[in-house]
C-alpha cells in the first residue's frame, strides 16, 4: 500500500525544486487551500509536512511543491512517476478562510512559497474576488509557475532580488506599491519566515500605510500533525502557545512572533546538517559503485 | 480436597541487571520460566470468595486460570483469559495490577504475605501462547470471507479500537479500523517504550485480529480525510470512537516556547514510533545531558527511562506531591530508582530559562507543601513563597497529562462532550449519536489500557444490539 506518484518535474534548471503530482482521490476530494499532507517515505524516513499545492478532485490527484533541502526531500526528487510514497497523510491543518471581499486580495509567494498560494487564489477567485498576485524569488532560475497564476488570478506581479526577471526588489518592495495607490482587503502571505514576517510588518497599520488583515502560513517542525505532540508550537505576540497544524497553519499574521518560529525552527539544524551530509556521502559511494559496476561490465 | 499452603513470598522476576538496561532499550523484566509460573501459580489458595475476578475491569477468571497454569495445562489458561481479555500479553505487562486484582487477593490480605503475581502469570500464559504458535508472518488475502456482512467502522487503533473490533468480528461483522498513524498500537506503539512493552508483541496481537478479516486502514485521519457520513455512504452501518486524549497539556509558565522543551507525547512518539533510539532511522530526538522530566505518572517514568538509555548523564522526575501520591505503577517507579533516575518530590517548576539563541538552560522551581485533600482525594500541594531556586537542565519534558483531542469530534455536529471535551456515552458506550459508540481515554480522559479494551468490549457489545434493533434507550 502507499501513493503513486503520477508525474515529478523539475520546476528549475538548478533542479532545487520539484512538482509532483500524487495520485491520492480520496484526499483530492477533501483538500483546500491552507492544508498540509505528511509523508513518510521509507520504513527508516521520518515523517515530515509539505504544503497542498494543488488538487483536482476529478483525477483525483494532489499537487506539491517541493525545495530540496533535508534528507527527506532529496530523497524524494530522487523517486520517480510510478513508484509509491509510502504514507502520505491529510488533507490536515485548517482550511484557508475563503470570502468575498470588498477590495482586491493579494497573495504573496516567496520561493517556494510561491506553489501553496496557488489554491487559494483559485479558491478566492471562484468566489468573486480581484485577485493580485506577487510572485518573488531570488532569481529568475526559481521562479515558476507564472503562466498557471496567469490563467486564473486578476493581476500577476513579478520580482527579482537580483532583478534578472520582472521588477527588482523584494516581495514588500512591491506589496508597498500597491498599498500605497489603492484600497486592499486582505493579504495572504506565505514563503521565508522572514518574508512573511516584513510582510506582516508592512501591514500591520504600525507604519504610515493603512492596517490590511494578514495570513501567513507557518512551516514549523512537526510529527503527527494532528495535534498530539506539541512540537509545532509557536508563540503569539501575547504569549499565547498555539499548536500551527491543528490551530494553523494559515494563521493571524499580525499575532505571530517570528523569532521565536525561526529559533524553533533550527532545533534541529545541527543534527540535520550532519546527517544531510552522511546521506550525500553516502549518495556518491553508491553512485561511484554503480559507475565501477557499469564500467566493469564494459 | 487439596490442601493449601500459604507461601508468602513472591516468585521474583528475572530482569535484566539495572546497569546494564539503563544503557539498551531491550525489555526489562524477563519473564517467568513455566518452573517460576508453576511455582507462583501453586501460591494461589483458590479461595471461595475470587475477589481478584472483582478487581479486573474485564472480569478475567484469574484462579481458574492460575489452577490451569498450576496444573501445567497452559493451553487451558490461555483459554480461559480469552474468555474475557483478547490481548493478555499486553495487559500482563502493562496493568496496574496492585490497584487492581492484586490488591483484591485474599493471600495479600495475611500479615506479611504478597498477593499472588497475577500479571506475571498472565504474561506468561500469553508469551507461552505466543511461543508456541508463532503464526509467522501474517499473509494477507487468507482473510475471512465478509460479503454480505454489515459494515461498523473503528476509529483509533489503541487498545480500545483494537479490542472492539476483535469483538465485532467474532461477532462476524465487516470491521474497518481507521487509524491517523501508520501504525496501529495507539499509545502502545507511540507512547509505552519498547523495554516496557516490545513492538512485536503488539504486532501480533494486531496480525490476531487481522486473522479474524478485520481491515486496517492506515494513514486515515477521520475528521479530516473522511467525516462520519463519508463512511456512512459507503456502507458503514455503525461506528466506535476511540481516538484516544492525545493533547499535551504545557505548563502555562515562562520559556515553553524554548527548544529542549518538549512534551512526553513528542518524546515518547520520536523515540518509540519514529524510532529515533536506533541510528538507521531518520527521525531526530533532542538530546542532552540533564534531563528535567515533570510528573508522577506512568508517562513520566517511560519518558526519564527513556532519556536515561538515550545517553543523558542525570534524568530527574520533578514532581509536586510527594512520593506516596506518584500514580505511576508501582514497578515501574521501582524500576526508575534502581536506574538511578533521581527523584525531586514536592517541587513544581515556576520557569523556564533559555540562552541566547532559544535553548534551554535553566529551570527554576519552588518548593512545594501537602495541603488539604482536594477533589481527587489527594493532598493539594501548595507552593511555599520565596522558596524558588534554579536548576542547570538540557531538557524540560513536560509529562503532565493530557486532553481530549478535539480533531474528530469537533467535526461531527450533535456529538454530545462534557465540558473537558470528551465523549459522553451511555451504559452501551452509545453516544448522543445512536450509531455512534465511544469509549477508551476519549470518554474517560487518560486511564489505563485495560479500561480502554473494556470499554471497547461493552461497545462491541451495544453495537451488536443496536444493530440487531435490540438496544433499549436508556
Ligand atoms: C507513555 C504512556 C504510558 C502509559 N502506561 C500505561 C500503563 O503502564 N498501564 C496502563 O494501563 N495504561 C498506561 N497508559 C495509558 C493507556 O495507554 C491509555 O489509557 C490507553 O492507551 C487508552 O486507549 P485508547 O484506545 O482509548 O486510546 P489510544 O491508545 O490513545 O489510541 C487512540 C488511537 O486513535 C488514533 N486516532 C486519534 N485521532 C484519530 C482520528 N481522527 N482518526 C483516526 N485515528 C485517530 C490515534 O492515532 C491512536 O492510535 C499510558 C499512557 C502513556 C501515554
Ligand atoms: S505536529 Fe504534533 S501537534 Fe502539531
Amino acid at each position: 500500500m502507499g501513493w503513486k506518484i503520477l508525474s515529478k518535474k523539475f520546476l528549475n534548471n538548478e533542479q532545487s525544486v520539484f512538482e509532483m503530482v500524487v495520485e491520492a482521490p480520496d484526499m483530492a476530494k477533501k483538500a483546500h487551500g491552507g492544508n498540509f499532507v505528511i509523508l513518510r517515505l521509507t520504513e527508516q524516513g521520518e515523517r515530515f509536512p509539505l504544503t497542498v499545492a494543488d488538487y483536482d478532485v476529478e483525477k483525483g490527484t494532489i499537487t506539491i511543491v517541493v525545495m530540496k533541502i533535508g534528507k527527506s526531500t532529496t530523497e524524494l526528487s530522487l523517486m520517480e512517476p510510478g513508484e509509491e510514497i509510502l504514507d502520505f497523510v491529510g488533507p490536515l491543518g485548517k482550511s484557508a478562510h475563503i470570502e468575498k471581499y470588498e477590495h482586491p486580495v493579494v497573495l504573496v509567494g516567496g520561493g517556494v512559497g510561491i506553489a501553496p498560494i496557488f489554491p487559494q487564489a483559485k479558491e478566492l477567485k471562484a468566489i468573486g474576488n480581484h485577485v493580485i498576485v506577487i510572485l518573488g524569488a531570488r532569481t529568475k532560475d526559481l521562479l515558476f509557475w507564472e503562466d498557471k497564476f496567469r490563467q486564473i488570478v486578476d493581476e500577476v506581479i513579478v520580482t527579482t532580488d537580483d532583478g534578472s526577471y520582472g521588477k527588482k526588489g523584494f516581495v514588500t518592495d512591491r506589496l508597498k506599491e500597491l498599498m500605497e495607490n489603492k484600497p486592499l482587503s486582505h493579504v495572504i502571505a506565505i514563503g521565508p519566515i522572514i518574508m512573511m514576517k516584513f510582510v506582516a510588518k508592512l501591514t500591520n497599520g504600525q507604519g504610515d500605510l493603512p492596517k490590511i488583515p494578514t495570513t501567513v502560513s507557518l512551516n514549523p517542525i512537526m510529527v503527527d500533525g494532528t495535534g498530539m505532540c506539541g512540537g509545532c508550537r509557536f508563540l503569539t505576540l501575547d504569549g499565547q502557545a498555539k499548536f500551527a497544524c491543528v490551530d494553523g497553519p494559515d494563521v493571524d499574521g499580525h499575532n505571530v512572533n517570528f523569532d521565536n518560529l525561526i529559533a524553533r525552527n533550527s532545533r534541529f539544524q545541527r543534527e540535520e546538517h550532519e546527517r544531510l551530509e552522511k546521506f550525500e556521502h553516502e549518495c556518491k559511494l553508491l553512485a561511484m559503485a554503480d559507475k565501477a559496476e557499469g564500467e566493469c561490465k564494459e | 480436597m487439596r490442601k493449601y499452603q500459604i507461601i508468602k513470598t513472591r516468585t521474583p522476576m528475572p530482569q535484566q541487571d539495572p546497569h546494564e538496561r539503563a544503557h539498551n532499550f531491550s525489555e526489562v523484566a524477563l519473564g517467568y520460566t513455566e518452573e517460576m509460573a508453576i511455582k507462583e501459580a501453586n501460591r494461589c489458595i483458590q479461595c471461595k470468595t475470587r475477589p481478584c475476578v472483582k478487581g479486573c475491569p474485564v472480569e478475567v477468571p484469574i484462579p481458574e486460570f492460575i489452577a490451569k497454569v498450576a496444573a501445567h495445562d497452559f493451553e487451558g489458561a490461555i483459554d480461559k483469559i480469552k474468555e474475557k481479555n483478547v490481548l493478555p500479553a499486553i495487559c500482563g505487562r502493562v496493568c496496574p495490577q496492585e490497584t487492581q486484582c492484586e490488591a483484591k487477593c485474599t493471600l495479600g490480605k495475611i500479615t506479611g504475605s504478597r498477593p499472588v503475581a497475577i500479571g506475571r502469570l498472565e504474561r506468561f500464559v500469553a508469551d507461552w501462547e505466543q511461543r508456541v504458535k508463532d503464526i509467522g508472518e501474517f499473509d494477507e488475502g487468507t482473510c475471512v470471507d465478509l460479503s454480505g456482512k454489515t459494515k461498523v467502522a473503528v476509529i483509533g487503533a489503541g487498545p480500545a479500537g483494537l479490542t472492539c473490533a476483535g469483538e465485532l468480528a467474532k461477532l462476524d461483522y465487516d470491521v474497518t479500523i481507521f487509524e491517523a498513524f501508520h501504525k496501529t498500537g495507539g499509545v502502545l506503539v507511540y507512547g509505552i517504550p519498547e523495554f516496557r512493552l516490545p513492538k512485536k508483541i503488539v504486532q501480533k496481537e494486531i496480525d490476531n485480529l487481522r486473522e479474524c478479516g478485520v481491515k486496517i486502514k492506515l494513514d486515515a485521519v477521520v475528521g479530516k480525510l473522511y467525516t462520519l457520513e463519508d463512511l456512512e455512504e459507503q456502507g458503514y452501518k455503525a461506528f466506535f470512537i476511540g481516538v484516544g486524549a492525545g493533547l499535551p497539556i504545557f505548563l502555562n509558565i515562562p520559556g515553553i516556547e524554548l527548544n529542549g522543551v518538549l512534551s512526553a507525547n513528542e518524546y515518547l512518539t520520536r523515540v518509540n514510533l519514529m524510532k529515533a533510539y536506533d541510528p538507521s532511522y531518520d527521525t531526530m530526538v533532542d538530546s542532552g545531558k540533564v534531563i528535567a522530566v515533570l510528573g508522577g505518572g506512568n508517562v513520566a517514568m517511560d519518558s526519564a527511562r527513556t532519556a536515561l538509555r538515550l545517553g543523558a548523564e542525570k534524568v530527574i522526575v520533578v514532581y509536586r506531591r510527594s512520593e506516596k501520591e506518584i500514580p505511576a505503577r508501582r514497578e515501574e517507579y521501582e524500576h526508575a530508582v534502581e536506574e538511578g533516575i533521581e527523584f525531586h518530590f514536592l517541587r513544581n517548576p515556576t520557569k523556564i530559562i533559555g540562552d541566547e539563541k532559544g535553548f534551554v538552560k535553566e529551570m527554576e522551581v519552588i518548593k512545594m507543601e501537602l495541603g488539604e485533600p482536594d477533589a481527587s482525594g489527594r493532598r493539594r500541594p501548595i507552593p511555599i513563597p520565596g522558596s524558588e531556586y534554579t536548576i542547570s537542565v538540557d531538557l524540560v519534558i513536560m509529562a503532565i497529562g493530557t486532553r481530549a483531542n478535539p480533531l474528530l469530534t469537533q467535526n461531527i455536529p450533535n456529538l454530545k462532550l462534557n465540558k473537558w471535551g470528551y465523549i459522553e456515552v451511555n451504559k452501551h458506550m452509545q453516544s448522543s449519536i445512536p450509531n455512534v459508540f465511544a469509549g477508551g481515554d476519549i470518554v474517560t480522559g487518560s486511564a489505563t489500557v485495560i479500561s480502554a479494551m473494556g470499554a471497547g468490549k461493552e461497545a462491541a457489545k451495544g453495537i451488536h444490539k443496536f444493530l440487531q434493533g435490540k438496544l433499549d434507550d436508556s
